[in-house]
């Protein structure tokens, strides 16, 4: 087992934010993060950054707690994209990139940038500031900031949100093809269940901190006897029960 | 500490004075107003008062002095406020970045956006006013060193205030120094302030510091003990400005309010 999250709480004065939640993730899979806002998922994924100490529970990398390892040491194994965490916005592309590879000790930088930047296909506003981008285009520089390390675990926030059809599916059929190519384990939190049911080996269901349901999208669908993902999700996320 | 990490997050802040000419002219305005409004202010008084008879530029000098500690303090306020502004606090505190070299980052890089301020500034003064802090010879170092810390501290804390009750406390930011001007003593000798001020005004490092200045301009001698005592207590602050800043951060993990700060 990868990581494992053992009765993770998290309670924010006396809002039950995550609730005693258990999950694991096996090495090279896909987890997807599903439920309603509000759910619990960017807590969950703020816990697993270090950036939000839990109530109680604990997080295991490779069996050891993850705070047993120095910040910097585990961060680097990391990384994150969400389209409501954005770089700065005065800054060229090239000078982002150039930054957080440095800050993520990148050998051989100039190589790294160019090898990625032909990947995402944003070589053509390299020079331009990232708040002068649109949309896809900053989309599509936040990940990859967030591939820059070759992180083993990668965090995804909702990474095609408010994109139009075309760079959505670029971006989706991008991290498949990352994924064939490199050993990275990723944690997607999303709401577009066709983008759930084409990248996510299995998937985690939350609803007001606390799992619900788990398994593959395939089983999910059969055992709550719905025709798609989206159909199950509905049902989960407004079903007062726990499966 | 990784000094790579140290140099990234320093250009990072860089590129974006050098991105910018407004940012550089907005850097350079306003210590060159001060040098200007102070400099006439000297002028008049060392005409006009007996107490600052001989000493030209002693006000100046201390006008000088003050913005240094000023723009130290705001222009580390300002790199933790951009960082919030651009919604970028995220990604900053994900980075396999330690804290101690993210408060270095911005202790070193603070320092060349003062200077970028204040260089010309002081320049500008030695034609038009005939002051130069260089007369101030090699105490002005030891002078500068106290002032750096206590103006890097008091950034320390306003940004503590930051992570605590987040970009609400921006205003503080602004109106930091202004509350610790009056006990420093920046203009006035120390026996102007009441008697209970005085001793409060003695637990400052700006009081020796500008009762220093003074006394070199004034008397033309030099106690490096008043030098050391007020290095000691900005150092004394400084430590203190460190640890509220990692409480500020264990607290800001705690309450979350890490994920997602933002304008």
């Amino acid at each position: 087992m990868f990581i494992e999250i053992k009765n993770l709480s998290k309670i924010y004065n006396k809002y039950l934010a995550v609730d005693k939640i258990n999950f694991h993730l096996e090495k090279n899979k896909t987890i997807g993060l599903l439920g309603p806002n509000g759910c619990g998922k960017t807590t969950t994924i703020g816990m697993m950054l270090g950036l939000v100490t839990p109530s109680s529970g604990e997080i295991l990398i490779e069996n050891k707690n993850l705070n047993s390892f120095g910040r910097d040491e585990i961060l680097k194994r990391f990384n994150f994209a969400s389209p409501y965490v954005e770089l700065p916005k005065k800054l060229t592309v090239r000078q982002n990139l150039e930054i957080y590879g440095r800050l993520y000790g990148i050998k051989d930088l100039k190589k790294r940038i160019n090898e990625i930047s032909n990947d995402l296909e944003i070589k053509e506003f390299f020079e331009r500031k990232t708040g002068e981008l649109s949309s896809g285009q900053k989309n599509r520089v936040s990940l990859a900031k967030s591939l820059i390390n070759k992180p083993e675990i990668l965090l995804l926030d909702e990474p095609t949100a408010s994109l139009d059809p075309d760079i959505g599916d670029f971006i989706r059929s991008y991290i498949q093809e990352y994924k064939s190519k490199n050993k990275v384990t990723v944690l997607l939190a999303s709401h577009n269940m066709n983008e759930v049911e084409r990248l996510c080996d299995s998937i985690i269901m939350m609803r007001r901190g606390k799992i619900i349901d788990k398994g593959t999208c395939n089983n999910l669908i059969e055992k709550h006897g719905r025709n798609n993902l989206e159909e199950t999700f509905l049902k989960l996320a407004r079903s007062k029960d726990e499966f | 500490m990784n000094f790579n990490k140290i140099y990234a997050l320093g250009l990072r802040h860089l590129y974006l004075v050098m991105n910018s000419f407004p940012r550089v002219l907005d850097l350079i305005y306003w210590p060159t107003v001060q040098i200007f409004l102070w400099g006439f202010i000297s002028k008049f008084f060392t005409l006009n008062s007996e107490y600052y008879n001989n000493t030209v530029g002693v006000i100046l000098t201390a006008a000088i002095l003050y913005d240094f500690l000023f723009r130290a303090s705001i222009s580390f306020n300002m790199m933790f406020l951009e960082e919030i502004w651009s919604r970028n606090f995220t990604n900053l505190f994900i980075a396999p970045i330690k804290i101690r070299e993210i408060i270095a980052a911005l202790t070193l890089t603070a320092i060349i956006r003062t200077l970028i301020g204040l260089v010309p500034a002081v320049i500008i003064a030695i034609p038009l006013f005939g002051v130069s802090v260089l007369h101030l010879g090699l105490p002005l170092i030891f002078l500068l060193i106290g002032l750096y810390l206590f103006g890097i501290t008091l950034g320390l804390l306003v940004t503590s205030g930051l992570l605590r009750y987040g970009p609400s406390f921006e205003n503080i930011a602004w109106a930091s120094l202004f509350f610790l001007a009056p006990l420093g003593c920046i203009y006035y000798p120390i026996d102007i302030l009441p008697d209970f001020l005085q001793i409060i005004a003695k637990g400052l490092p700006l009081v020796h510091i500008f009762e220093e200045m003074r006394n070199i301009l004034i008397n033309n001698s030099v106690n490096y003990f008043n030098i050391f005592k007020s290095i000691s207590i900005s150092v004394v602050y400084f430590i203190f400005g460190v640890i509220v800043f990692y409480f500020s951060y264990f607290g800001a993990k705690k309450r979350g309010t890490l994920i997602n700060m933002g304008e």
